[in-house]
C-alpha cells in the first residue's frame, strides 16, 4: 500500500522548467532513490515534496492528506521529515537538546517560559541517539562535531518528529565510504522498523544500487525511468543520459 | 504654485548634502560591511575642519573653495586612520563588535570637537560670489542652494565614472558584489578597505563643509545626521549609488513638504516612509536580497543551566546588593538603582539579541513607553506609583506588539533599521505632541510613593521587581520558549523544517522584552521623579546595545554586567572630567579590541581554560 503518492508535480523558474510532470508513488518501509545527472531536478523535487518551494501544479498526498502548497511546518506535521544536503542542526546546543527541541515541537510545547526544557523528553531523546549512534555523545556541542556525525544528528531529529515519510537529500555525502554503508544500512532498517518511506537522492552510485528499492530517474526535470535497480541499470535511456551516448 | 517650486529646489538642496554623506556610508558599507556609525561624526568633523579653515582663508572663492577641500581631505585621512587602526583588526570579529568600535570613535570625536571648538553653536562665514539670492519664478532663492542642487548630481556622475571606468572602482564594485571571492582572487584588502573608508570618510567630510555657510556647526550634527544617512542608504537599497541618490532626493522633497501638510509630523514623516518601503521593498530599492547582512553573531557554546555553584553565587550577590543600604549612602543609592534597571533594559533587549539572533536599534522605545506610561498615569489620572508600574509593561508590551509585528518580517540590518524606524516615531510622537507629553519639558512630579520615598526603599523595590523579572527572563532562556528562539537563530531552515513558526516566536520575544523595558522605564521615572523624550532617543538604544555587547552575547549574566560595567564607567567618569565621553569611547574601542567575547565571555573562556575543558561539559560559571 502506498503512502506517498505524488501526481505530475511541476515547477519552473523564469523559463526552466525544473520540474516536469513528475509521478510516483512510495510505500511503507520502501526506500526510493532519485537520481539523475546535474540540474536533473531532485534538489527541486524535494525542496517542492517539503514545502520550500510551492509546486505549479500537481498533487503530493501522504497517507491521503494533501501536502501541495503548504508551508514546511505544516507539511512536517503532517509526517515529513527531512535531512539536508548541507547539513542543518542548531549548532548553539548540545546534540540531545536539538532532539529535545524537535519534541517539544511535535508536543506543541515551545510556548512554555517556566519549566527548564533540558529535563523534557529527554529518555525519548536519548534513546533515538542511540539508535543512530551518537548516543555516547548527547552532551557535545553541535557546532564542534564532525561532518559524519552531523548526519547522524540530522537522522534523530528527524525520526523525532515520528515521520511517515523521510527526505534524505544525499545523507552520506562528505562520509567516509565505511559510514556511508552503515549509514544507509541503519536507514534501511528503521524505515522497515517504523512503516516509513524514504526518498533520497544520491551521487555515489554504490549506495544507491546497493540500498534502493527502487530508482527514480530524472533529467531535465522528466522522469525518464523507474523500477527495481537491475532494470534501471539496463535501461538504455538512463545509460545515455549518464554516459552520454546520445541515442 | 511658485512657492511650492522655490519649496522643491530647497528639497533638492537638501537631498544633494544627504546624498553626498550617505554615498559615503553606501559606499563604505558595500565593501567592508561595516554599520560605521562614525559616518556622522566624520559629517561633523568635515564642518569644524572648514569652520576653522573658511574662518582665516575664506574671504576669496580660492580660500573658500580650498578650505572645502582640504577639509574633506582631512575627514577622509581621518577615515583611513580610523581604518588602519581599529576596523582592520575587527573584520574578523562579530558584526555588531564592529559597530560597537565605531560607536566608541563617535564618543571620543564628540569630545574631541568639543575640546578644539567649544561646545557653542558656530556660525561660519558665507561663500564668497554666492551670498546672494536669485530670483525664482519671483521668489528669492539662495544661490549657494543652487550651487548644491547642481553638485549632487555632478558628484553622483563623478563616482560612477570612478567605480565603472577605473580598475580600482571595478576592485570596489567586486567586493560590493562578493568580498570573499575578490579576497579569493587576490585582491589586497587592506589596501581597498583603506581607501574606501578615505573615499566614504571624504564625501561624509565635504556634505559637512558645505553645511558651514548654510546652518550653525554644532555637536549634534552627528548623530542627527547618521541616523538620516542610514534611512537614506537602506531605503536606496545597502551599497547601491543609484539607490542613495534616488531616496536622497525622495527624502529630500519629503522633508521640504512634509513640514507644508503635515506640521505636527515632520519628525516622523522619513521614518515612516522608511517602514512602508521597507514592508513593500524588503531591500531597499535598488537592494539586492545578497545584500542584506546577517547582523547576528556565529553562535557559541551551549548556554549552560545553573548549576548548584551558580546559584550559590547569584543568591549571595542577591543578598549583598540587598545589604548595600545598610553601608553606602544616598548617592551611590542612586547611582546603584539605576545600575539595576539598566540591568534589567540590557538583559530585555539580550532576549532579542542574544537568543533572538536580532538587533534592535530602537529598544529605548519600549523603555521610554513605560516611563512615559507611569508618569502619565500618575499626573492625568492621579495613579499610586504601584499601579503606575504595573502599566509600565503593558503599556511598553502593547507597543511593542504592534511594532514587532512588522519588524519581523525582515531579518539582519534591515530588521535593525525597522526598529530603529518605530523607535523614532514614537520619540517624535512624544516630542512634538505637546498637549499631552509636553514636549522637551518632559513630564516632572513623578516621585514614588511616600512609603518608597527613601532612596534606600526604593532601591530595594527597584531590586525586587528588576531582579525577579531578571530571574523570569532566565528561566524563559532555559524553557522550551528560549530553545525555540535559539533554534531560529542558529538554523531557520532547520527551525521551519520541525514546525517552529520562527517570525512568530519573534514577535512574542520581541513583545517580551519589549514589557520588560516597558517595566524598567517606570522604575527610571520614579527613580528620577521626571520623564524626557530623550529617554526613548537613538543613544539610549545605543548604551542599551552596548551593555549588551560589553557583556557578552553569548551569556545570560553578560547583559547585567555589562550595564554595571558601562554605567559605572559613565558615572566616574562623568564625575571625574568634562571629558567622559572620550573616557568611555576610549575605553569601549579598548575593550573591543581586547575582548571580542564581550567582558563575561572573556571571563567564562579564562574559566574554562584554568579548568583544562573546552568548555562543553565544565562547571557553568554564570
Amino acid at each position: 500500500m502506498s503512502r506517498l503518492v505524488v501526481r505530475d508535480l511541476a515547477r519552473a523558474f523564469g523559463g526552466v522548467q525544473a520540474v516536469d510532470g513528475v509521478s510516483f508513488a512510495l510505500g511503507a518501509g520502501e526506500l526510493l532513490a532519485l537520481i539523475g545527472p546535474n540540474g536533473a531536478g531532485k534538489s527541486t523535487c524535494f525542496n517542492l515534496l517539503n514545502g520550500q518551494l510551492r509546486p505549479d501544479r500537481g498533487s503530493i498526498r501522504l497517507d491521503g492528506r494533501e501536502l501541495a502548497g503548504l508551508p514546511p511546518r505544516r507539511i512536517w506535521r503532517l509526517g515529513v521529515g527531512r535531512t539536508f544536503q548541507i547539513t542543518a542542526t542548531f549548532a548553539s546546543m548540545t546534540v540531545r537538546e536539538n532532539v529535545q527541541t524537535v519534541l517539544l515541537s511535535r508536543h506543541r510545547c515551545l510556548s512554555g517560559l517556566w519549566r527548564p526544557a533540558a529535563s523534557r523528553f529527554r529518555d525519548e531523546a536519548q534513546a533515538l541517539l542511540d539508535r543512530v549512534g551518537m548516543g555516547t555523545q548527547a552532551e557535545r556541542p553541535c557546532g564542534v562535531l564532525a561532518y559524519g556525525d552531523l548526519k547522524r544528528v540530522e537522522l534523530a531529529m528527524a525520526l523525532a518528529g515520528d515521520p511517515g515519510l523521510l527526505l534524505m537529500d544525499e545523507p552520506t555525502a562528505g562520509m567516509a565510504p565505511g559510514e556511508r554503508q552503515e549509514l544507509m544500512a541503519l536507514t534501511a532498517a528503521l524505515a522497515h522498523d517504523r512503516r516509513m518511506a524514504v526518498l533520497f537522492t544520491e551521487h555515489d552510485m554504490d549506495v544507491v544500487f546497493g540500498y534502493a528499492d527502487r530508482i527514480l530517474v530524472l533529467d531535465r526535470g522528466r522522469p525518464i525511468a523507474e523500477g527495481a535497480p537491475a532494470a534501471v541499470r539496463a535501461d538504455p535511456r538512463v545509460r545515455a543520459v549518464y554516459l552520454g551516448d546520445e541515442a | 504654485m511658485d512657492f511650492y517650486f522655490v519649496q522643491f529646489l530647497s528639497g533638492l538642496a537638501t537631498a544633494a548634502t544627504l546624498f553626498l554623506v550617505s554615498s559615503g556610508l553606501t559606499v563604505i558599507f558595500g565593501v567592508t560591511r561595516i554599520v560605521n556609525f562614525a559616518h556622522g561624526s566624520f559629517y561633523m568633523l568635515g564642518a569644524y575642519v572648514a569652520w576653522s579653515l573658511v574662518e582665516r582663508w575664506g574671504d576669496t572663492p580660492p580660500g573658500f573653495w580650498g578650505g572645502v577641500l582640504l577639509a574633506a581631505v582631512t575627514v577622509g585621512v581621518l577615515g583611513a586612520v580610523m581604518e588602519v587602526v581599529l576596523l582592520r583588526r575587527l573584520y574578523r570579529s562579530p558584526e555588531l563588535f564592529q559597530l560597537l568600535a565605531t560607536f566608541g570613535v563617535v564618543l571620543i570625536v564628540q569630545d574631541a570637537a568639543s575640546w578644539l571648538w567649544g561646545p557653542e553653536d558656530l556660525l561660519g562665514r558665507r561663500a564668497p560670489l554666492l551670498r546672494g539670492s536669485v530670483e525664482v519664478l519671483g521668489q528669492p532663492f539662495p544661490l549657494y542652494d543652487l550651487m548644491l542642487i547642481v553638485l549632487g548630481p555632478l558628484v553622483l556622475v563623478a563616482l560612477l565614472l570612478l567605480f565603472h571606468r577605473t580598475r580600482w572602482g571595478t576592485l570596489v564594485r567586486a567586493a560590493t558584489r562578493d568580498r570573499e571571492m575578490t579576497a579569493a582572487l587576490g585582491v589586497d584588502q587592506a589596501k581597498l578597505f583603506t581607501s574606501v573608508l578615505f573615499l566614504g570618510s571624504a564625501l561624509a567630510g565635504l556634505g559637512g563643509a558645505l553645511q558651514v555657510p548654510r546652518e550653525a556647526v554644532n555637536l549634534h550634527m552627528d548623530m542627527a545626521m547618521v541616523v538620516e544617512a542610514f534611512v537614506v542608504v537602506v531605503v536606496g537599497g545597502m551599497g547601491s549609488l543609484p539607490g542613495a541618490f534616488v531616496a536622497s532626493l525622495l527624502i529630500g522633497q519629503l522633508q521640504a513638504f512634509g513640514i507644508l501638510v503635515f506640521p505636527q509630523i515632520t519628525l516622523v514623516l522619513v521614518f515612516l516612509f522608511m517602514a512602508v518601503v521597507l514592508v513593500l521593498r524588503p531591500y531597499g530599492l535598488f537592494g539586492r536580497p545578497e545584500e542584506g547582512p546577517p547582523a547576528g553573531e556565529a553562535p557559541g557554546p551551549p548556554l549552560r543551566p545553573d548549576g548548584p555553584r551558580a546559584a550559590t553565587v547569584s543568591l549571595v550577590l542577591l543578598a549583598a546588593l540587598a545589604a548595600v543600604p545598610l553601608v553606602a549612602g544616598d548617592y551611590a543609592l542612586i547611582v546603584l538603582t539605576e545600575v539595576v534597571i539598566l540591568a534589567l533594559l540590557a538583559s530585555s533587549l539580550h532576549l532579542l539579541t542574544g537568543l533572538g539572533g536580532l538587533v534592535s536599534f530602537g529598544h529605548a522605545a519600549w523603555f521610554g513607553l513605560g516611563a512615559y506610561g507611569a508618569a502619565l498615569l500618575v499626573r492625568d489620572a492621579g495613579a499610586p506609583m504601584l499601579p503606575a508600574l504595573a502599566a509600565a509593561p503593558l503599556v511598553a508590551g502593547l507597543g511593542a506588539l504592534v511594532a514587532g509585528w512588522f519588524c519581523v518580517r525582515r531579518s539582519g540590518l534591515y530588521f535593525a533599521m525597522l526598529t530603529l524606524a518605530f523607535a523614532q516615531i514614537v520619540w517624535s510622537v512624544t516630542f512634538q505632541w505637546y498637549a499631552v507629553t509636553g514636549g522637551d519639558n518632559g513630564i516632572l512630579g513623578v516621585w514614588p510613593a511616600d512609603w518608597a520615598s527613601s532612596k534606600a526603599v526604593y532601591y530595594e523595590l527597584t531590586l525586587l521587581l528588576a531582579g525577579g523579572t531578571l530571574w523570569l527572563l532566565r528561566r524563559a532562556a532555559f524553557a522550551p520558549f528560549g530553545y525555540a528562539l535559539r533554534a531560529g537563530r542558529d538554523s531557520a531552515l532547520r527551525a521551519e523544517a520541525v514546525g517552529i513558526d520562527v517570525r512568530h516566536r519573534q514577535w512574542m520575544a520581541f513583545t517580551l522584552a519589549g514589557a520588560c523595558a516597558g517595566l524598567a522605564g517606570g522604575l527610571y521615572a520614579f527613580a528620577h521623579g521626571s520623564v524626557f523624550p530623550t529617554l526613548m532617543a537613538v543613544p539610549v538604544s545605543v548604551d542599551a546595545l552596548v551593555m549588551v555587547l560589553l557583556g557578552g552575547l553569548r551569556t545570560l549574566a553578560g547583559p547585567a554586567a555589562g550595564a554595571a560595567l558601562f554605567h559605572g564607567l559613565e558615572t566616574e567618569a562623568m564625575r571625574l572630567t568634562d571629558y567622559w565621553r572620550l573616557v568611555l569611547g576610549l575605553v569601549i574601542v579598548v575593550l573591543v579590541l581586547a575582548f571580542p567575547q564581550g567582558v563575561v565571555g572573556f571571563a567564562r573562556s579564562l574559566w574554562d581554560r584554568r579548568r583544562g575543558g573546552n568548555g562543553s561539559a565544565a562547571e557553568p560559571v554564570a
